[in-house]
């Protein structure tokens, strides 16, 4: 019988520090995930964690995990050469196929930018995929930020606009929220565009609305969802939102039924 | 057709089953109640006719013979996972319809839901052979007839136990060498009428109205009531949620294990994600979860109610709060709500 729960070994090839709390590690794996698919990731006798996969190439996978408990502290405390152990990746992804040729917006709050990067780094790559790419990104501070070397060669090819809620003396950037950024940008053929929003759950919330006023359409706009998880698929019970399972169903929802899951 | 059987035979063939099985049925353990000098009825191993409970209402389910309230998943030994071995014998589990039921509406959770099928269910799950108990009267929170619940079939050997006269249909003919007596007419009978009966809402109508149902009124009042102290969900048979847990072992920190442990939708931690932020924090949300989830959504999911009107949720509570009351006005607020 195969057991479902028993993880792989995978070697950390290098830790990139993002911020104090944040470090982005790669493993050596050769799973070639969705964009938007997550792993189990654990330490034997320290406990397991859902981490979605923030990039990947066929040699390896990244995951940039926060510092925010027992399984990911301990995490933070492994070096180069020690190994993590996963099994997945698990869930659904974003539908890329469907996004072709049309004009893309991702919206993305704080570590709300892990899940879509790998996106981001695809249109990088093939920026003919898509007509157009618009990146919003928002964190709490200039010392939250994620990614900034990745962001900034995204500023090469993209529209990037990047903010924080609360600047410092040295921070000369964009300060508000997301949404306050929704109302004045620039959207061509609304119809024909394909907004993609990660972040906190209020968040997603009101740059969702924020979206729909400005004529993109319920079945145009994607999010994910995190959500405790002791499984990942789909019997542990955790993820559960009435008769939806994150794990299966999600992380990933179009917003036609993510506007359907009541808490 | 039939077996009469008198208690020594029947000890008889419990003695020969247990060559190759162990066998569970309800069990009385003395002084184990909540309250001093009172018993608990439980499931337990036995060996004699005299060790089953037959009275009573066993206050657990047998759901923890298939899946244990903590059960070990792997064993570490420095970086090494390694899978726990299982005994070899079969499982006979002695258990009224409503919770041979049960193990069908855990299978759908644990054998049917995403793509794989739970291994450590399975291997349990694949040795159980169902002796069900005959229950014609039941007990005063019993409601199996209104779940559907009250009948199971798919036995392999069912038992009327009167008095010291016991009568068995062997159906699965790989244990008849095990039951030696007198043959005799017998026609197996379920409950055909509880004491109480509860009117199931039409999934299609809550479907319907969702948010009607979920902002509810009624649920209000369990914020006030419910002490989330998980007791229902502990004692459903059905009940199936669980969390993993990590430990090292305090004489030899390099060795430990990975377990996992039921879990409770009423308790707090239940939707904690990592950061801080949790979902569901007034008890009366999470009441409306998890009645939800007995009478309406699984059923979307599976096409049978998870709930089987066994009622220990209404023994248990210590708040007095009655599943049996809320999945009334759960009802009638729908059909009040449609008729609007
Ligand atoms: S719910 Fe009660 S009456 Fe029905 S089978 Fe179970 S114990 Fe018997
Ligand atoms: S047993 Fe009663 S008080 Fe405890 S969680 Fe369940 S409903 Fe609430």
């Amino acid at each position: 019988m195969t057991n479902v729960y028993m993880p792989i070994k995978a070697e950390i090839v290098s830790i990139i520090p993002q911020t104090d709390i944040d470090y982005t590690f790669r493993l050596k794996s050769d799973i070639l995930p969705q964009h938007g698919q997550f792993l189990q990731v654990s330490i034997p006798k320290i406990g397991e964690a859902p981490i979605s996969i923030s990039d990947y190439t066929d040699e390896y996978i990244e995951l940039t995990i926060r510092k925010v408990g027992t399984v990911t502290d301990a995490i933070h405390e492994l070096k180069p050469g020690d190994f993590l152990f996963i099994r997945g990746p698990y869930g659904h992804g974003f539908p890329v196929e469907d996004f072709k040729n049309k004009n893309v917006v991702i919206a993305a709050g704080g570590t709300g930018l892990a899940p879509v990067k790998s996106i981001i780094n695809r249109y990088n790559r093939n920026p003919k995929e898509i007509k157009k790419l618009n990146i919003l990104v928002g964190f709490k501070s200039p010392k939250d930020i994620l990614f900034e070397d990745e962001i900034k060669k995204w500023k090469e090819k993209f529209d990037v606009l990047l903010t924080v809620d609360n600047g410092d003396e040295t921070w000369k950037g964009n300060t508000g929220l997301i949404t306050k950024f929704i109302p004045d940008l620039k959207i061509e053929n609304s119809d024909d565009t394909i907004v993609i929003v990660v972040g906190p759950p209020m968040m997603m919330k009101f740059a969702c609305l924020e979206f729909l006023k400005r004529g993109i359409l319920e079945e145009n706009i994607w999010v994910s969802f995190e959500r405790k998880m002791s499984c990942g698929i789909g019997k542990c019970g955790h993820c559960k939102i009435n008769e939806t399972y994150v794990c299966l169903e999600g992380p990933v929802f179009n917003y036609t039924k993510s506007k359907q899951l009541l808490d | 057709m039939g077996i009469e059987l008198d208690v020594k035979s029947f000890d008889d063939a419990l003695k020969i089953l247990s060559k190759n099985y162990k066998i569970f049925a309800p069990v009385r353990l003395k002084g184990k109640g909540a309250f001093s000098d009172t018993d608990l009825v439980t499931y337990g191993e036995i060996s004699s006719y005299k060790d089953i409970e037959l009275n009573e209402k066993s206050r657990y389910s047998p759901k923890e013979v298939i899946y244990p309230i903590t059960q070990t998943l792997f064993y570490f030994t420095e970086d090494e996972y390694k899978e726990p071995e299982i005994d070899d014998k079969g499982i006979i589990v002695f258990l009224r319809p409503c919770d041979a039921n049960s193990y069908l509406k855990l299978d759908n959770i644990f054998l049917k839901n995403g793509p794989y099928e739970d291994n450590y269910y399975k291997r349990l799950r694949d040795k159980v052979k169902f002796f069900i108990i005959e229950c014609t009267k039941g007990f005063s929170t019993c409601f199996c007839v209104s779940t559907g619940s009250n009948k199971f079939l798919d036995y392999d050997v069912f038992v009327r136990f009167d008095n010291d006269k016991i009568t068995c249909d062997v159906k699965n003919d790989e244990f008849s060498y095990a039951f030696s007596g007198k043959e005799v007419e017998f026609i197996p009978e379920f409950i055909e009428k509880n004491e109480i009966e509860v009117k199931l809402p039409d999934i299609d109508k809550i479907s319907q109205n969702l948010e009607y149902v979920f902002n509810h009124e009624l649920w209000d009042e369990y914020t006030k009531r419910c002490i989330a102290c998980g007791r229902c969900t502990v004692s459903c048979p059905t009940c199936s949620c669980f969390s993993m847990q990590d430990i090292f072992y305090k004489d030899n920190p390099k060795c430990g294990e990975r377990r996992r442990v039921w879990a409770s939708c009423m308790v707090d931690g239940f939707t904690d994600v990592a950061g801080g932020h949790s979902y569901r924090q007034k008890y009366g949300e999470r009441m409306r979860f998890k009645v939800m989830h007995k009478i309406y959504d699984y059923k979307k999911r599976f096409g049978t109610t998870m709930c089987v009107g066994c009622g220990r949720c209404d023994d248990v509570c210590p708040e007095y709060i009655s599943f049996i009351k809320i999945v009334s006005k759960v009802t009638d607020a729908v059909d009040r709500g449609e008729s609007k």
